[in-house]
């Protein structure tokens, strides 16, 4: 693994813009936790319940589709203020990106980083060859598995629901399962969980098919293949057509609704090619003109260049092949 | 995929059959269809003022997030008001049920006669004081002891009444409870149809 | 019970029959063997430790610990059976903070009214106690030292006390704690019959046709009793029960006859029986003519209050000083009558205007009175504190007796009035010892010299030692201490803190005044004991040799079982054992010595104690007496003290009762029977007082004689209905009530502690009509302030409990000391019987 990932990011942009959005998706997970926790901790009522349904002030519900989906599965038809609360949630995520949830909502995000990290600090190599579709297999069987026995069995050990209820209600034996998610990650195989295996994210994907809030590679040009935003992307797969389309005439809107819209790539990126952007802009919006710390003006070459050390520019190849 | 599919169905199936300790808040509907409905949001334990209901963990063979209370640490305090089931945005907790006195939580069952005090002839009855429907859903029965002149009280339950709340089976002074909530099915008997109960003692017409 | 404990229990009985018959059974001792419970058990008679039914109980021991106990399969009050508390019994003295060693507050070593509580010796506790008495008795004189006494004290704990107080330190202060409990009862006794308890007892219950219980919630309070009312009913179809009360109870929901009336009105109820009586000819102008005379008794009394409050100050009769410094009028007094003015007082209370003012429908009322009035049924009425508690608590004692006199039914088997005593020994300690402020034992009153004199003779004192001057009642003991003219105060057995009225404004400012030093005896730490200056651990129950007499006038003794923890000692110790720091020159005047100077340089405890009386019984004889149930019987007073205390003290106590018509058996005999209800004469024990036949006091054709007044006769009163002094208003617009609940006892102190009472019961809430509630907009459940003139709780309303009272009327119990319902209560009083009135006072309940 290629060390002083966003190294260059954190030279040339401060350490700070070199993680903003990471702090940002820190903060808004430990918010959310603090929202729900205000109640039972310090009497502070603002939210309650937890990710699958919750009232916030006592007016606005948010329910999560998915469970919503698997009730529905399993024949029950909802009540009013849950499917409010779908609905609710629904459109935000679609606006917003339906697998923002998984990077800027959901607890497991947390442990599966941390099983990122470790794997890296470890060196664990490549392991098993778990297709990145198993996740909709999973998504489809949970669906047919409540309609076929009448009640939402996935939720019985949905370690996603299991998280975030366990810490404001309790967990219980329902701690090994979450270790158990976080060994899988750094054992058995590179984002095993959330980037294979999770329904969860894959019915999220399903809603960000259309969503207008996409990363966009707005100054693609000027990327120098450093490869960190593939080191650091949970879906890597979904910033080639993104950053290395435009031959091809393809735009440079990360489309793919896999995207988290975790803004990893747009922290580690040196050359500032990645932005928050809307589904339908068509590439650079203005001319960036940087000039990196030996004076030259971007620009792709000049970046492979500085860069390369044949090992180096190996990696940054086979970080594109990994996948 | 099949067999992680099956291995799934195979435990909601075993969990469907609940402990017969554990009993669902009030409203609850009936268990194969309150795990379709239930989102285990955790709302009702939030709104429950008296902190009854939990939400079970994994391994505890109750479904997984999903409430229940146990009578004989925490019973259901019957509010008017009934704010789990108002809570409830999924209606799992059936909205139907707005008058607390209807709920069917499980039904309370004094079991055992060779302990319950009052079958001894002393003065307990704390269930029957503990009860919210007193004298409705428990009663107390006055027999004579056969060993003195002195009077049993027997509380009796009464199944029509009795919203199995738990709250007998918690004030219950014994190491173990004498008086429990059980689920319904496990506690109540029936009548042949061919036998009327409700028939008058006496029908005029005919007693001449 | 297992089957075999049940089996044993029935072998036992018959064993014990067959002996007194003097059979044999054959096979018995074998069937008795097989099925003997665990031979480890040391087994021995007692008396519970709670109510004033008095059940008898058996205390199982071993390795120096009580570890079970029983109903009493011999009792006959109840037949092996017990409540719920008594099932627990062996559990109450083993709380995890059991007070074990004198604390007193202390700040840099020295005693400090706001110091934390410090362990301190019994030796370091008696100095300080003996300076902060004597400083008061030097600066103001007996009036300024005092004692709180308990009906939970034994019998000899009751007897050490009054002497201590009224011999040895020459104050009339002290009061018992059954000054709050059944003062009104004694009041109405002495009044009517010039005689103390009961006539009847509790066979009463099997033979009557009617039961009418007024202002007594019996199912929850005296619960193996009303079994046998019950019972009674149960086992014969005829026998009816009628319940009166100011909101619907345990009792009342059984009821054949439910009345609820309005606050007071029992008063102009009783009055409309009175009439009934009368207009329907039903009389017994035989009996009258002989037995009964008439008197009226005056009604300006006031209510107990301050003198300065305005209803004492336009009262013309309750005694308080006038403006001229001379009490105003007497309370007690009456004036003789006759049958007609009476008739005619009564005549006002018809049907009508008493239904109008009650709130009871006439037909309830009517048919009330029909149950006393028809000849042919025994009627026995039952009353407890919802009579004595009460601002005219004495009229409605005397009104039942004017009801049952009228009719002639009293003092025969199922027929007649029976005073329900609260407390364990109220009867046995408080009342028949006479440890109050104006008593002494056997009904013997310090304002009458004669009686001072018997006092004097029998406790062997010189003439005049006894003080003729009655002490301060019990809510005069709160006010005393407020006002700092109570400097020296001893509280023991009893949580007053907790149990006395108006706490806040009343009780709790004076004990916390530096200017007064105060003593908690007690096993726990109350909120007595953590008000106080100094605490004493307090031996229990069965860590001691006891006593008690329970409501049918049965005398119950038991024997020293275990050892109290750590340095805790019982009353009779602590009393006996401070009483020698006194010496007699220090507490009685040269005037008095003169008389008796054999006592000169001798301490309190050589003159009442080392009297030659109290201790003329060797201290072999404990062993002695009890041998038949315990090898080697010791207790732990007698050891320390070298002679056997408990039955001096019980003996030369007994001297003023016997010949008087208050006859106790001997003591020896106490301890092997399952009590004796007194009169005993002849070793034979008296069921029904005043009748020919059955009391050995009536001779033969005097059929019924009321002994107790010379003129052998008892007496009606015409008393009037008149309103509570505190009633509802716009502001505070509901009625309080207080009282118990069955799973604890008083103030919680023992049964709280018990954890399965505790839960089934944990804590105190008010009881609320639920239409009282909707329009206060309140619901079941809401937590709620109870807030009167005086203080406030906070608490949960309750619309679906025990109790449901009727619209305008809430009522909270008093056994949860987080939630002081006293702070609330009105320290208003009978002006007879000094009995404060915890049924009655004004109050608003708003969401918290």
């Amino acid at each position: 693994m290629k060390q002083g990932i966003g190294a260059e990011a954190i030279r040339g942009k401060g350490w700070l813009a070199a993680h903003r959005w990471l702090l940002a998706r820190r903060v808004m997970q430990f918010a959310v936790l603090a929202l729900f926790l205000a109640g039972p901790w310090f009497g502070y009522w603002i939210v309650k319940g937890n990710l699958t349904y919750s009232l916030t002030l006592g007016v606005l519900p948010l329910a999560d589709p998915y469970v919503l989906l698997q009730s529905l599965a399993a024949g029950h038809s909802p009540a009013r203020n849950a499917l409010i609360g779908a609905a609710v949630v629904l459109i935000a995520y679609f606006v917003l990106g339906g697998r923002s949830y998984c990077a800027w909502v959901c607890p497991v995000n947390v442990v599966t980083d941390a099983a990122h990290w470790l794997r890296a600090r470890l060196g664990v190599p490549d392991g098993a060859g778990i297709s990145r579709s198993t996740r909709y297999w999973i998504l489809a069987m949970t669906l047919a598995v409540a309609a076929f026995t009448g009640s939402m069995a996935w939720e019985l050990v949905n370690p996603v629901s299991m998280l975030n209820r366990g810490i404001l209600f309790g967990i219980g034996v329902g701690w090994t399962v979450i270790v158990a998610v976080f060994l899988l990650d750094v054992f058995v195989a590179e984002r095993a969980w959330c980037g294979r295996l999770c329904p969860v994210g894959a019915f999220y994907s399903a809603i960000a098919i259309f969503s207008p809030l996409r990363v966009v590679a707005v100054a693609r040009e000027r990327c120098n293949d450093c490869a960190d935003c593939y080191a650091v992307c949970p879906e890597p797969l979904v910033i080639k057509p993104a950053l290395k389309g435009a031959a091809r005439g393809v735009g440079p809107v990360i489309l793919s609704p896999l995207c988290t819209n975790c803004g990893r790539c747009i922290d580690v990126c040196s050359k500032h090619v990645f932005a928050f952007g809307a589904r339908f802009s068509k590439g650079v919006a203005y001319e960036h003109v940087h000039r990196d710390s030996a004076g030259h003006t971007g620009g792709a070459g000049a970046v492979a260049a500085r860069v390369g050390t044949a090992g180096c520019a190996r990696s940054a190849d086979a970080a594109w092949r990994q996948h | 995929m099949t067999l992680v599919g099956a291995g799934l169905a195979l435990h909601a199936s075993q969990v469907r059959a609940l402990p017969s300790q554990v009993i669902r808040a009030p409203g609850a509907r009936a268990e194969p269809e309150f795990l379709a409905a239930c989102l285990r949001c955790g709302m009702c334990v939030c709104d429950c003022p008296y902190h009854i209901l939990e939400l079970a963990t994994l391994g505890q063979d109750i479904a997984t997030g999903t409430p229940y209370f146990v009578a004989r640490s925490r019973p259901c305090e019957m509010c008017v008001d009934i704010p789990c089931v108002k809570a409830c945005p999924s209606g799992a907790l059936d909205p139907e049920l707005t008058d607390i006195n209807q709920a069917r939580m499980g039904l309370a069952i004094l079991s055992d006669h060779e302990t319950c005090l009052n079958f001894l002839g002393l003065r307990c009855e704390v269930c029957y004081r503990a009860c919210p429907l007193s004298d409705k859903a428990i009663t107390l029965e006055p027999q004579q002891n056969p060993r003195s002149l002195h009077a049993m009280f027997i509380p009796t339950v009464h199944s029509d009444q009795c919203t199995g709340c738990g709250k007998c089976e918690h004030a219950c002074v014994l190491e173990t409870a004498a008086i429990r909530v059980l689920p319904r099915r496990l506690t109540k008997g029936e009548l042949g149809g061919h036998y009327r109960p409700d028939l008058p003692e006496r029908i005029p017409e005919i007693a001449q | 019970m297992s089957t075999s404990r049940r089996r044993f229990i029935k072998l036992s009985a018959v064993a014990a029959a067959a002996a007194a018959a003097d059979i044999t059974i054959p096979g018995l001792d074998e069937a008795l063997a097989q099925n003997a419970p665990d031979a480890s058990i040391r087994w021995d008679k007692g008396a519970c430790r709670f109510c004033g039914t008095g059940c008898g109980v058996l205390v199982g021991v071993r390795d120096g610990r009580v570890v079970a106990t029983q109903g009493d399969p011999d009792a006959a009050v109840n037949r092996g059976l017990l409540c719920v508390k008594g099932y627990f019994l062996a559990k109450i003295m083993y709380g995890a903070d059991r007070l074990t060693r004198p604390l007193l507050r202390m700040k840099d070593g020295k005693f400090d009214k706001n110091g934390e509580f410090t362990p301190v010796s019994w030796t370091q506790a008696f100095d300080i106690m003996e300076e902060k008495c004597k400083a008061a008795l030097k600066a103001k004189g007996p009036s300024s030292v005092g004692m709180f006494a308990s009906g939970q004290w034994t019998i000899w704990e009751g007897i050490a006390g009054a002497k201590f107080m009224k011999a040895g330190l020459r104050s009339n202060n002290i009061d018992p704690n059954a000054r709050h409990c059944m003062a009104s009862a004694v009041a109405g006794f002495m009044r009517t019959f010039g005689a103390d308890e009961p006539m009847g007892c509790y066979d009463d219950t099997e033979h009557a046709d009617a039961f009418v219980v007024w202002g007594s919630n019996m199912a929850e309070m005296h619960p193996i009793l009303w079994s046998g009312v019950t019972g009674r009913r149960l086992s014969t179809k005829h026998v009816k029960i009628a319940v009166l009360s100011t909101f619907t109870h345990r009792t009342s929901e059984a009821a054949d006859l439910e009345i609820i009336f309005k606050p007071q009105t029992d008063l102009a109820i009783l009055n409309y029986v009175c009439n009934y009586i009368i207009q329907s000819g039903a009389v017994n102008e035989a009996f009258v003519k002989q037995h009964v005379t008439f008197m009226k008794g005056v009604t300006d009394i006031g209510y107990g209050l301050r003198p300065t409050h305005r209803l004492e100050q336009v009262a013309g009769n309750n005694g308080y000083p006038g403006a001229d410094g001379k009490p105003k009028g007497d309370p007690n007094a009456a004036t003789p009558t006759t049958f007609e003015e009476f008739k005619q007082h009564v005549s006002e209370y018809t049907a009508d205007k008493v239904a109008e003012l009650s709130g009871v429908p006439k037909d309830k009322l009517e048919a009330l009175a029909r149950i006393y009035a028809d000849p042919k049924t025994k009627v026995v009425s039952f009353w407890t504190m919802g009579f004595n508690q009460h601002t005219r608590g004495t009229w409605a004692n005397n009104l039942i007796y004017d009801v049952h006199l009228l009719l002639g039914k009293i003092s025969e088997p199922g027929n007649g009035p029976f005073s329900i005593t609260g407390q364990p020994s109220a009867c046995g300690t408080a009342r028949e010892v006479g440890t109050f402020a104006h008593r002494l034992p056997a009904d013997l009153v310090v304002a009458n010299p004669q009686h001072r004199a018997t006092a004097e003779e029998i406790w062997k004192l010189p003439a005049g030692a006894i003080p003729g001057q009655i002490g301060f009642h019990a809510v005069a003991m709160d006010r005393a201490l407020k006002d700092r003219n109570l400097n020296f105060y001893w509280v023991c057995c009893t949580n007053n803190m907790q149990a006395g009225p108006n706490l806040s404004q009343e009780r709790f400012p004076g004990w916390r005044d530096p200017a007064n030093f105060v003593v908690v005896t007690d096993a726990y730490p109350t909120v007595s004991a953590q008000a106080a200056d100094l605490v004493l651990p307090a031996a229990m129950w069965m860590e001691k040799e006891g006593a008690y007499g329970n409501a049918e006038r049965r005398s119950q003794f038991w024997r020293q079982q275990v050892k109290a923890p750590g340095e805790a000692r019982s009353d009779l110790w602590q009393i006996m054992e401070f009483s020698k720091r006194f010496k007699t020159e220090e507490v009685w005047p040269e005037d008095l010595l003169a008389k008796a100077p054999q006592y000169r340089g001798k301490t309190l405890f050589d003159v009442l104690y080392a009297n030659g009386q109290v201790n003329r019984f060797p201290l072999a004889d404990v062993g002695k007496v009890n041998a038949h149930a315990i090898k080697g019987y010791s207790n732990d007073e007698s050891t320390a003290f070298g002679f056997y205390v408990q039955k001096g003290l019980f003996e030369e106590y007994a001297g003023f009762g016997r010949g008087h018509a208050h006859d106790l058996g001997s003591f020896d005999q106490y301890h092997r029977v399952r009590g004796l209800r007194w009169p005993v004469v002849d070793g034979k024990e008296t069921l029904w007082r005043y009748r020919e036949g059955y009391d050995p006091y009536v001779k033969q054709g005097e059929g019924v004689k009321f002994y107790g007044r010379p003129d052998g006769r008892a007496v009606i009163f015409t008393l009037p209905y008149q309103p509570p002094p505190e009633p509802p208003d716009n502001e505070y617009d509901l009625w309080l009530a207080t009282g118990r609940v069955l799973e604890h006892w008083h103030s919680g102190s023992m049964t709280r502690r018990v954890p399965e009472l505790y839960r089934a019961v944990p804590d105190a809430l008010v009881f609320m009509n639920p239409k009282d509630a909707e329009a206060r907009g309140l619901k079941q459940g809401d937590v709620v302030r109870v807030i009167s003139r005086r203080g406030e709780v906070q608490t949960r309303v309750e619309t679906r409990g025990r109790n449901r009272p009727p619209v305008g009327l809430v009522f909270v119990p008093w056994f949860d000391e987080s939630r002081l319902i006293n702070k609330v209560t009105l320290d208003a009083t009978c002006p007879i019987s000094k009995q404060n009135d915890f049924k009655k006072c004004a109050v608003k309940v708003v969401k918290a």
